[in-house]
Order: C-alpha cells, then structure tokens, then sequence
C-alpha cells in the first residue's frame, strides 16, 4: 500500500504537470488560450498552493500574504535595473528577500492565534502598503509604480556586453524573451516545481505535524512538540510562494505597483483556496485558474455587449435585464465573486474538490469502496476540509 | 524501589479565591503506580494539569528526576518523559489513528522540532510498524485508517491511552482512564495497565473505580478539599477512618 | 500649545468614528460570538443613506437665473427649493441630518434582514468561516452600491450654518487663532452620545442586561429559558444602526465611495483588537486612543523625526498591544483564542 501511494504521488504530479503544460491545446475551446490569461493561472496557481501550506494545513488564517506579492514583485524588478534581465536571478531573489520579511512577520504574528493572527498579519500587510505608497517611494516609486528605464545599471548585463538599445529591454531566460508563450512555459514551470514541493509536504512528517496542529494544537504541545517552529516555517514557505509569484509577475510584466499588497489583495488568495478546497492538494490552483477565468470573461462585458447578447429579449424588457446582468459582469463582477464565495463558503466549505468528491461518491457508491481508500484523492480527504 | 522520580513539594493553585490545591506533597518512587483518589472536585486533575505544565502553582514546585518543571513549556516537560492522558479525549479528531499514534512517536524520535518535508510519512516504516502493534494491543487494528473523531467515547480514550504509551514515557499520568469505557473493555484496559507495570514503568494514575485502583495501585494518595488527608499502601489506605468519611463512606452509602 | 489642543481635538473626533464603528463590531462579537467583516459595509450604507436622501432632495429643475439680466439664462435649482423656497430650502439645506430618519429604519431593517439570513446560520461555524462568509457579503454590497452610485467619491455638504469653523480658542480661553470646524465638532458630541446611549440602554434596560449578562456567559442565558435568539436578531440591528448613523455624520467630513466601508473596516478591527475582544469599554477607549495617537503622529514635528509615522502608527500600536497585552486592554480571559 506504502509504494502504491507513492506511485500514485507520481501519476498526480505527472498528470498536473501534462494538464499544466497542455493547457494552451484544451483551453483554446474555452477562448482562454492566451498567454497573458495561462501566465496568471499559473502565477495565481503558484500564490494561491503556497497559501494553502499555511493555511490549509495549519488552519492559521493569514491577510497579510498580498504583501509578501508585493515584495517579490518589487525584488525582481529591481534585479532586472540593478543586475540582469535573466528572470533567474531576479525569481531566487524574490524568493529569498520574501523569506527575510516572512520570518520577521511571521515571528511576530505568530505568537497569537486565532483572529488575534490574522489581525497582526493583516496589520504588517497595511503597514507595508501604507509605506510602499509614502515614505519608501523612492524604493517603490509610489503611485506610479516601479518600472525599467533606459538609464538602469544593468551591472551584469553590462559587464556581459548587452546594450540597451533604444526600447526598453525585456526579461528573458538565458536569451529567450519571456513574453508570450515562453514566459507561459516559464510561469508553468516554476507552478509545476511548487506543486512538486507542496506535494511532498503534504506527505511528509512536516506535513503530518502541521496537520496536527490545525486540528489539535493544545495537544501537540502536550506530545511533546514545539508548535512554534513548525508554524513558522509553514508561514516562510508560503511567503517565499507568494514572493515566487510576485516575482514572476515582474517577470512577465516588469513593473511592480503597491495596490499589488492591499489587503483585499490578500482576501482574493483566501477565496481562491477556498473556491478550490482548503488543504487538498489541487483545490487552490483550480479555484485561482477559475477565478482568473472568470475574471476574464465576466469583466470583458459591458453594456452594448451585452445588450447584443440579449437581443433575444422583447425589446420592452432588454433594458431591465440588461441592466441586472450588468450588475453581474463588467466591472461589476467583483459582485459575482463575492457571491460565489459566499455561496461556496455557506453550501459547499470544501470547495470545488468536495463538489467534485460529493458526486464521485454518488457514482462509486454502487460499487464496494474498500477499493476508494488508498487512492491519493481519498488520503487527500484525510488531511482536511 | 527508593528512588523518588517525582517530587511534589509544597505546592498552592488556587481559581479566583477557590483553593483547588494546598499544600501539596507527593512523591513518586521509580516503578511504582501510585493512584490519586478523592471525590469529585478534590483537585487531582488540577495536580496533574500542575505537573505537565497546563497550570503554574501559585506556589511550590514539581521536580522531575532532579529537574524543576515548574516554568517549563509543556513540549519541555513532555520530552523530559513525563506524559499525560487526559481525562475528556484529546486527540487529533481529523487525522486517521495511525496518524494519532504515529506523530507520538515521531515527537519521541526526533525532538520538538525537525523540520521533514522531503519524507514521506507512510515510509516512516519502524514508527508505523511501532504505531499498529500498539493498536492492535488495544484492538483497535481494524480502525487504523479511520478518522479518529468518528470513534465513540470509549475508543477515543482508548486511543488516547495508546497514544501516552507510544512515548514510552517514564512517568505516565493517567486521569481516570477507564472512565466511560464499557466493562469489558475496562477489563481489557486494566490487564494492559498490569502488563505495563510489569514492566516496571511509573505511573500516576488517578481512578475513581476502586476495584481498579486496589487491583493496580501499589500506594494511594486521598485527595480531598485541595489536601492530601491521607497516603499509604492499599491496605493502609482502606483501613484508614479519614478516608472512609471523607470518600468511601460515602460510596458506600 | 494651541497645535496640540487641535489634535487632541482631532484625535478626539476620529477616535469618535472609530469607537462608534468598533463599538458594534464588538457588541456583535461579544453577544453572538461572529466575527462581522460586513460591519465596515454598514457603515457605508449609512453614508450612502445620506447620499441617497440628497439625491433625492436635490432632483432638480431649470429657473430662470433672475441675476443675470442682459440675456436669457438659466441654473439648476432643486424642484423642493423653486417650488417652496423657504421650507424647501432648509430641508435641502439640512439634508445630511434628515438622512438619519431615514438611517434609522432603513439600517435596522438591512441589520435584521442580515442576522436572520445570514449570519445565524454561522454562530456554531468557526470564525474562520464566519470572517470569509461576511467577508464576501462586505464584497457584494459594496459593489452594488458601486453599480448605482459610481466609483467616485461624492460630496456631501453640512448645514449652511455649521459648515464653517467655530473660534473655540477664544471659547476655551486659547487665543483666537484656534478654529475647528464645526461639523466635526458636532460629529464629537455626536459620537459621545450615541455611545452614551448605548451604554446607558445595556446598563439601564432589562433588555441590555440579559445582553450583558449574554455577553458573560452565553450557555448560562440560554439556560435560564430566556429566548436569547430574538434578542441577538435585536442587537445585531442595533448595531447596524450605530454603524450606519456614524456613517451618515461622517459624510460631511469624508465624501463617502462604495470602498468606504473597506477602509473602515480594518480600522475598526483593529480598534477592536486593541480594546479587547468582546469588551465594549475596551472598544470605546481604543477608539479614542487610537484616534489621538494617529491625530499626533500626522503632526509635522513627529513626520520629520520619523516620517511615514502618519501612515503606519494605527497598525504598529496594534501589533505592541497584541504581543504586550495579548487580549487587548480589556479583553477577557479565552475569548477568541483559537
Ligand atoms: N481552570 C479552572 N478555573 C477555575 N476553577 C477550576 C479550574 N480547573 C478546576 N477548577 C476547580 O478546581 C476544583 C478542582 O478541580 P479538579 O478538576 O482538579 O477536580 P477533580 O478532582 O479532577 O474532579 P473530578 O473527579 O470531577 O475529575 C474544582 O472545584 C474545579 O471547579
Ligand atoms: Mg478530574
């Protein structure tokens, strides 16, 4: 059984990956087979899976992530002025300076529980938002946004001899420009890496503790395990997740702006998860790609576009419905959001994973489940709702 | 047999003016299973809540083979050896009862903290091997992939006894650990509790069934009213007209 | 001397928002154990209460503009005030404190409406899901107010004659060089007495002392066969109704967006947090306290020595408050722990 579900680990990541990567063949039926449309599934893939380590495992409800985004966006960026366009460089430091901020913030925030963290986190995320628009301007460059100029030092990429010519340069993987489908493959890459490493703490005794922890913490104190440390590193792995993806924005589009850590930032990685399934392994990057699709039909509407889509209507009526579908699409989507999460949270807690799980059981309940238990999806179960 | 391991000295807790303990001296002598009896209310919980570090005394202190626990964290007292089963379940209701032993007996292993995300948990081979003989002692090997919040009272405390032994611990505080268990697995509990004091590991063991205490205990502390009115051997203990007006007359009644 | 008499002042009046909001967030909190993300929203829908009633007011028609004589012209009058000038005047005039009798029942139908919804259904879920589950109600309102009234910040005026500054200096003996304005000096005493009133209904009514009593000990309330459900539908409109008034005073003050409410809303948690879960005393003075303290630390002197002060004192004395005083200044034991 041991190796079976080991295999069986494999099979799941083997096929999340092929799903990943094929997704510019079975998206093109769904119109969503842009690459501008792929790079955020996978970046809000990747942010939203990180999330999920801290939240899903631990049950620790953080609304501070955004700030970690932040960050990571406004690291790169730097490294693409100061150093190099090679993205490499400018994702590891992402990574390792959210890192730096995550231990300091999640030292603090986590010497409460309950509300009182999520409160502390949603405080640092604030602050950070708050300075990045004032004080630390000329980190950030305020309200404008941190972007490329000509004028950047570029020390690497100098010293290599690569000029800037008279556009601005663009990211790049040793050479290749990371825009359009390369920069997709590039962000499908780095998704398929985090889910490889979520996987495996999902399995492993670090996992198994932090799900202790989520269920009992009080009890695991009393077997002998300092809570702490374990919590503090679900908290830096995630952060260094968000800062990842962060990151890879500034990677698909060099400039970072501070609107990128506001708190309701923070609160759309929390609907994601949940959308997908809180703690299973799949549910936060399916609940992103299906908020960010949405995102992305729904907001594209506006009023002549929809009154052609209900020609159909007696011309008496068109108007009305028109405008009460308005209130759904376009701008006003947000609306959709907030009620697809409110009926998610209310009707279906699980998410889309126990939607998906609830009528796989209507299916197999003919047949003997003895068979259903070992299967990864069901060991999945087991780690929480 | 002389040896104290545990050492209860002088020690005060009291709730809002209640004296839930006073003046407290207790000591526990390597092997033995000393039980704590006393009628409802006395304070024995809040003694043993005192010694895991779940309570601070007021005052006093507990010494754990030459350590003071008084100011430790509880994952401190824990990996000293001391380990407790409390008397309403504490378990890990969404993790499977392999899982619920299994994480004793990493925590035993490894510390209080070591960071393993690379492994995985089901290749952790000797503790799950160490985790399903443990179950199956207690009979519960057929349940191990259940979620352990779906058992009934009886079997959570069961588990939970299972998860105390799992640490192997030196000192093993039980609080009335057969309370809500159905006779025959009372029984089945006792005749474990003898087999591990055959092996020689010390126990507290707080019980209001005198029929288990006199069949395991070796010595008897009465609680009552916060204070210990009496301490001896069994016979001692039955034999003393204290105990009986403060605590078995009234059972007997 | 006078710098500082104007921010205490200043202080005095933000923290007057702040207690007022935090004020039924922990009413709510402490009585039916819900975290309410939606609070911020309801101090939005009050705004908009006064936004609406002005709309309303101000529909207006073309007159002849009598000023200009040489050609033909005309303005934009409101219909009340061209067809009864004096009455229809004043009421324009004064339409932010008509709108609170509109507030009043309007709020507490959208406070009933909501408890009886919604959040019943979540006393016994962890707060976890309680804080998501308004968290996306907060999310729909607000967007469909955007929808109606636009993203745009609108401007709402205070009545003619307090829409200026009053010369409190000389008022308290300070010289006549420190003037306030007047409305959010009104918006002062305000806030003192609807807190004054609430506390006064809990302390003086049988009603506010089986809420009290409720906000100690739940179980035992419910066991004593006091129907403490109808109660709680009760005190969740009550508080959606402080939440709303604050909002519609507020207008003058800030012009309200459909993002008000947002904005609020992380203030007013953390006010709750640092005043203690479920304490309203402790709402109250964090309301207060915290209000001063951002008042002084927008100060140019404290921007200099350390700027971006301004900015981020709110969420820093929140953070030390916490890990110094983890239940907040007056928080109980256990509550809200995990
Ligand atoms: N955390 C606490 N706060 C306030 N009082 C407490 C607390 N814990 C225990 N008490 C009180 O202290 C006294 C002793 O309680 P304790 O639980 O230790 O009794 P016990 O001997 O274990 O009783 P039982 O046989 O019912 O388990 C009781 O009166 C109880 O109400
Ligand atoms: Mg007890």
């Amino acid at each position: 059984m041991n190796k079976f579900s080991a295999i069986s680990d494999w099979v799941l990541l083997f096929a999340f990956a092929a799903a990943v990567y094929s997704m510019p063949i079975w998206l093109e039926p769904l119109g969503a087979d842009y690459p501008d449309l792929m790079q955020r599934f996978a970046i809000f893939g990747l942010f939203a899976i990180g999330y999920n380590i801290l939240f899903g495992l631990t049950g620790y409800l953080s609304f501070g992530h955004a700030a970690f985004l932040g960050i990571g966006s406004y690291t790169a960026v730097w490294s693409f002025k100061l150093l190099t366009m090679n993205v490499v460089p400018a994702i590891m430091f992402s990574m390792l300076v959210t890192a730096l901020f995550a231990v300091v913030i999640g030292f603090i925030s986590l010497r409460r529980s309950g509300i009182y963290f999520s409160i502390l986190t949603l405080a640092f995320a604030q602050m950070s938002y708050k300075l990045a628009y004032s004080v630390l301007t000329p980190i950030t460059n305020g309200e404008t946004g941190l972007q490329l100029t000509l004028s950047d030092a570029r020390v690497l990429d100098a010293a290599a001899g690569i000029e800037v010519t008279r556009s601005l340069p663009v990211t790049n993987f040793f050479g290749i420009k990371m825009s359009g489908m390369p920069g997709f493959y590039f962000c499908a890459t780095v998704l398929v890496i985090g889910f490889f490493i979520s996987l495996r703490i999902f399995r492993s005794p670090f996992g198994a503790m932090l799900r202790g922890i989520k269920s009992n913490q009080t009890r695991m104190a009393y077997t002998g395990l300092n809570t702490k440390p374990y919590l503090l590193w679900a908290f830096i792995i995630s952060g260094m997740y968000a800062g990842v993806a962060g990151g890879l924005m500034a990677v698909t589009d060099p400039l970072a702006g501070a609107e990128r850590m506001q708190w309701t930032a923070s609160g759309e990685v929390v609907l994601m998860t949940i959308l997908g399934g809180v703690g299973t392994l799949l549910g936060p990057f399916i609940g992103a790609a299906v908020i960010k699709y949405f995102e992305n039909i729904l907001s594209a509407y506006n009023t002549t576009s929809l009154t052609q889509v209900f020609d159909f209507v007696p011309e008496a009526l068109q108007p009305i419905v028109v405008d009460v579908v308005s209130l759904f699409v376009g701008s006003g989507w947000h609306l959709t959001l907030g009620l697809m999460f409110m009926i998610t949270v209310i009707f279906l807690p699980g998410g889309i994973m126990e939607g998906v799980r609830r009528i796989g059981s209507i299916f197999s309940r003919k047949k003997p489940t003895a068979a259903i238990t070992s299967t990864p999806s069901a060991s999945e179960n087991a780690s929480g709702a | 047999m002389e040896n104290t391991v545990l050492h209860v000295a002088d020690v005060h807790k009291s709730f809002a003016g209640l004296h839930a303990l006073s003046d407290i001296d207790l000591s526990v002598r390597e092997g033995e299973t000393h039980a704590i009896i006393g009628p409802n209310g006395a304070g024995k919980s809040t003694l043993l809540n005192v010694c895991i570090g779940r309570l601070k005394p007021d005052s006093g202190h507990v010494v754990f083979d030459g350590e003071n626990l008084t100011g430790k964290q509880p994952h401190e007292i824990n990996q000293l050896g001391v380990v407790r089963v409390f008397q309403t379940p504490e378990i890990f209701p969404e993790l499977s009862l392999l899982e619920n032993v299994m994480i004793p007996i990493l925590a035993k292993r490894d510390g209080s903290f070591k960071l393993r995300w690379f492994r995985r948990f089901s290749s952790e081979k000797t503790a799950r091997i160490e985790a399903e003989h443990l179950l199956s002692d207690l009979g519960m090997e057929t349940l191990i992939r259940t979620d352990a919040g779906s058992l009934s009272r009886g079997d959570k405390r069961r588990l939970e006894l299972a998860m105390g032994l799992a640490q192997k611990p030196r000192l093993l505080l039980l609080d009335e650990p057969t309370a809500g268990m159905a006779r025959h697995d009372t029984n089945a509990t006792i005749e474990l509790l003898k087999r591990i004091k055959a092996g020689g590991m010390t126990k507290v063991i707080i019980e209001h069934d005198m029929h288990v205490v006199f069949s395991l205990a070796d010595r008897i502390s009465v609680l009552a009213g916060g204070r210990i009115i009496c301490q001896g051997t069994p016979e001692e203990v039955k034999n003393d007209p204290r105990v009986k007006e403060a605590y078995l007359g009234e059972e007997q009644v | 001397m006078d710098a500082i008499f104007l921010q205490v002042l200043n202080g005095l009046d933000k923290g007057g928002a702040y207690a007022l909001i935090a004020l039924g967030l922990t009413l709510v909190f402490g009585t039916l154990g819900v975290v309410n993300f939606a609070h911020g929203a309801l101090f939005m829908l009050g705004a908009f209460c006064a936004v609406s009633v002005q709309k309303v007011l101000t529909i207006s028609t073309k007159v002849r503009d009598e000023s200009i004589t040489f050609f033909e012209a005309y303005k934009e009058v409101p219909i009340l005030e061209a067809k009864f000038p004096v009455v229809g005047g004043f009421i324009v005039d004064y339409s932010v404190p008509f709108s609170i009798l509109l507030a009043i029942p309007f709020m507490l139908l959208v406070g009933l409406v909501m408890e009886r919804g919604l959040i019943r259904h979540f006393y016994k879920r962890p707060h976890a899901d309680q804080i998501l589950v308004t968290f996306g109600l907060a999310i729909v309102i607000q967007e469909i107010v955007k929808h109606y009234f636009g993203a745009s910040p609108i401007p709402q005026t205070a009545p003619d004659i307090v829409s200026g500054s009053a010369n409190i200096g000389a008022l308290v003996g300070l010289g006549d060089n420190v003037i306030y304005p007047w409305w959010r000096l009104i918006y002062l005493g305000f806030s003192l007495s609807i807190i004054g009133a609430v506390f006064a209904f809990l302390q003086f009514t049988t009603f506010g002392m089986v809420v009290r009593a409720g906000m100690q000990d739940r179980e035992m309330v419910g066991l004593l066969g006091i129907d403490i459900q109808r109660r709680f539908t009760i005190v969740f409109g009550l508080a959606a109704v402080v939440a709303g008034l604050a909002g519609v005073m507020y207008t003058p003050i800030y012009p309200p967006d459909y993002n008000l409410g947002m904005d609020f809303l992380v203030l007013s948690f953390v006010v709750v947090v640092v005043g203690g879960m479920g304490s309203l005393g402790g709402a109250v003075l964090a309301g207060f306290l915290l209000g001063l303290v951002q008042s002084f630390a927008s100060m140019t002197e404290v921007k200099s020595i350390i700027p971006g002060m301004d900015q981020i004192i709110i969420y820093l004395v929140a953070v030390i408050v916490l890990l110094v005083r983890p239940r907040g200044l007056m928080g109980r034991k256990g509550v809200m722990e995990d």
